[in-house]
């Protein structure tokens, strides 16, 4: 991804964003001129209008490998961020009580909305010191044991539990396999099967395969709508199916692992819409709409008894692949869309756009600078 | 000859089309064949007679799952269950012009249903709930039939009080199903959660190779856990590993004998004693 990506204002853009990039850098110029005249202003807000327009046109129809791009964008919120703006004061709980802490696994009890919860999560980090001390989002066995023992407290106290999913894969080393790394997830997938309060359970980026199941058991499963869940990662299966990393984009468009997809396979219970152009793009937004879901979604979890609810919970998982599984047929008939990618059919686009009268006028003003 | 075949497969096959899951050809047509282990030619009647296992090294050989019910099973006893169900192919999966179903298809063709065999059985005269994967099909993965057959068997066993032994052997989770077959990883745990509830024992037997979300679910929650010697059991591959951190990786690493001495396991059984080994511990806890 890091070839691709340019730098504009402290926003990345992805491969596929060139024209999103121009329009910004554009506005951006026009802004940096000393005293916005009207005329300034009025181009700004035609340009931001072409801006939005270009965005809902190209995130209306992203394809599957470019969703895969936008979930392990950059500037992704990350667990941490949610964290920080959803709870206030929120107390961190660190350990497994076994062998250590895991800082790509993060669980603290806060408060969403009125509910007091046990928030567990993901986390990639964002600058690079943080990133190698959470191995990348790749959470060791002791992560795991230290979500499970935290939910034990949260059983044995009443508190629900919410999980934020955002994981490349469960680290594949040394260390992790000395210390039984599928021992450890498989242990989770059985208690919170049965652990006796609500889980939601909501991807907010990458939902890499048993990594991301690890912490994904639970009532209501919800995703992001650029978030993906698949069970290896794209790079992977091209890797297997034609021993070329390079051809993820035909693995994405083969795993159906965009959220639509995740919906009609009956595996995730809700979108959560994101900001247009992605969470990134604005995170306030993002973080709202995962907030309100989730005092939506507690609201009605709380009061159905507990009971009721494990039934519900273990009936819900044993549906997965069940004898009425639906099946996504309309597999084979949907519109082929990689065309787009193409840099000759981008630049095409570009052309079409009527924005030539904004850029030629636009030219002299920073002649002048 | 023979033997220059078997090594040169041991290393990455130049003619893998990179779809196909099948073993190694451990097993190559004719009379003799060439142990991977000790590169002994082996009379491949003396193999078979001695339950798959090298006479010289007693390495063990992967055996597919109709024969390792015929070792394991009493005489005849298996009364199989779900036979019939097959996948819908739920993603549709084609890619590199090789289609899912097609695949399912050509091993129904050859009498092979899916990854898993499940039936009633017993095991020197106890009755068991018996439940075989079967690595010659497509990797023995986990799809939506494995999940499906798999709490099947755990419901029968709950219902009829049995004990349940599962055989693994199986790459992990069928990438052809995407996250359906991810979910099966929840799904078998969680019916062994209720398996658990009703004071059930669970035996799980691992066999080379049992890696990926087969042992990040259901074969690592047995109540006892038996391994056959020097079989790969671990989470991620060791290619996988391999390319992640690029250290050579220690001798022995991921085998049976590793998980032992890192606590993962209870014992490792050699293949001949496992139908004894399984019926003493049936009578230990009193099922």
């Amino acid at each position: 991804m890091a070839n691709g990506t340019m730098k504009n204002n402290g926003l990345q853009y992805l491969p596929f964003e060139n024209r999103i990039a121009q329009i910004d850098r554009k506005i951006t110029d026009l802004r940096e001129q000393a005293g916005i005249t009207d005329n300034n202003a009025s181009r700004i807000r035609l340009l931001q209008q072409d801006l939005t327009a270009e965005l809902k046109r190209l995130y209306s129809n992203l394809t599957p490998w470019q969703v895969v791009q936008v979930s392990r964008h950059p500037q992704r919120p990350l667990f941490r961020d949610y964290l920080n703006l959803m709870i206030k004061d929120y107390r961190e709980l660190h350990g497994d009580r076994c062998f250590g802490d895991d800082p790509a696994i993060v669980t603290a009890f806060g408060q969403i909305g009125r509910e007091k919860v046990l928030i567990i999560g993901q986390e990639k980090g964002r600058d690079i010191k943080e990133k190698i001390a959470c191995n990348f989002g790749c959470p060791n066995p002791e992560g795991y044991r230290k979500a499970l023992a935290k939910m034990k407290l949260a059983e044995k106290f009443g508190l629900p539990v919410v999980t934020f999913i955002d994981t490349p894969g469960a680290y594949p080393g040394i260390g992790a396999e000395e210390r039984g790394q599928a021992q450890a997830i498989a242990v989770n997938l059985r208690e919170m099967s049965r652990l006796r309060v609500p889980i939601i359970c909501i991807v907010i980026g990458e939902g890499g395969s048993g990594g991301a199941l690890g912490i994904g058991v639970g009532d209501r499963m919800a995703i992001l709508q650029y978030a993906y869940y698949s069970v290896i990662s794209p790079e992977g299966c091209a890797g297997i199916l034609w021993h070329d990393g390079t051809q993820a984009d035909k693995a994405a468009q083969a795993l159906c692992l965009t959220a639509p997809e995740l919906k009609e396979l009956g595996i995730v219970d809700t979108i959560i819409p994101e900001a247009l152009g992605g969470a990134h793009r604005n995170l306030h937004d993002t973080v709202y709409n995962v907030e309100q879901y989730i005092t939506r979604t507690l609201r009605d979890l709380k009061r159905m008894k507990i009971e009721n609810l494990l039934e519900n919970r273990y009936k819900k998982i044993l549906a997965i692949g069940g004898s009425d599984q639906k099946v996504i047929k309309s597999r084979i008939e949907k519109p082929k869309i990689p065309k787009r990618l193409s840099v000759e059919a981008q630049l095409r686009d570009i052309e079409k756009i009527p924005i030539e009268k904004e850029s030629t006028a636009g030219t002299p003003t920073r002649d002048n600078d | 000859m023979v033997n220059k075949q078997t090594k040169t497969m041991a290393k990455v096959k130049p003619g893998w089309d990179g779809f196909s899951l099948k073993p190694k050809r451990e097993m190559p047509e004719g009379l003799w064949i060439a142990c991977p282990s000790c590169q002994n030619m082996l009379y491949k009647k003396s193999v078979e007679e001695n339950l798959d296992i090298c006479p010289e090294c007693s390495h063990h050989f992967r055996i597919d799952g109709r024969k390792r019910i015929r070792q394991l099973a009493d005489d005849g006893s298996f009364e199989e269950m779900g036979a019939e169900l097959v996948s819908s192919d739920p993603l549709g999966f084609s890619a590199a012009g090789k289609n899912y179903a097609e695949r399912i298809r050509s091993f129904s063709e050859k009498g092979q249903n899916e990854a898993i065999l499940v039936g009633k059985a017993f095991i020197r005269g106890r009755g068991v709930m018996l439940s075989v994967m079967d690595f010659s099909f497509l990797g023995g993965s986990m799809g939506m039939v494995v999940g499906e057959k798999f709490c099947l068997a755990v419901e029968k066993a709950i219902e009829e009080s049995l004990p349940l032994v599962v055989v693994s052997a199986s790459g992990g989770a069928r990438m052809h199903e995407g996250v359906v077959s991810l979910g099966q990883m929840a799904k078998t745990s969680a019916a062994l959660a209720r398996f658990d509830e009703s004071r059930g024992l669970f035996i799980s037997v691992l066999t080379d190779p049992t890696t990926g979300g087969v042992t990040a679910s259901f074969a690592m929650l047995g109540d006892i856990i038996i391994a056959e010697p020097r079989a790969l059991i671990g989470f991620a591959g060791p290619r996988t590993i391999y390319e992640t951190i690029k250290i050579e990786l220690p001798e022995g690493f991921q085998r049976s004998e590793f998980l032992l001495e890192h606590g993962f396991i209870d014992m490792i059984v050699h293949r001949r004693d496992l139908r004894s080994e399984i019926g003493r511990l049936i009578d230990y806890c009193g099922k």
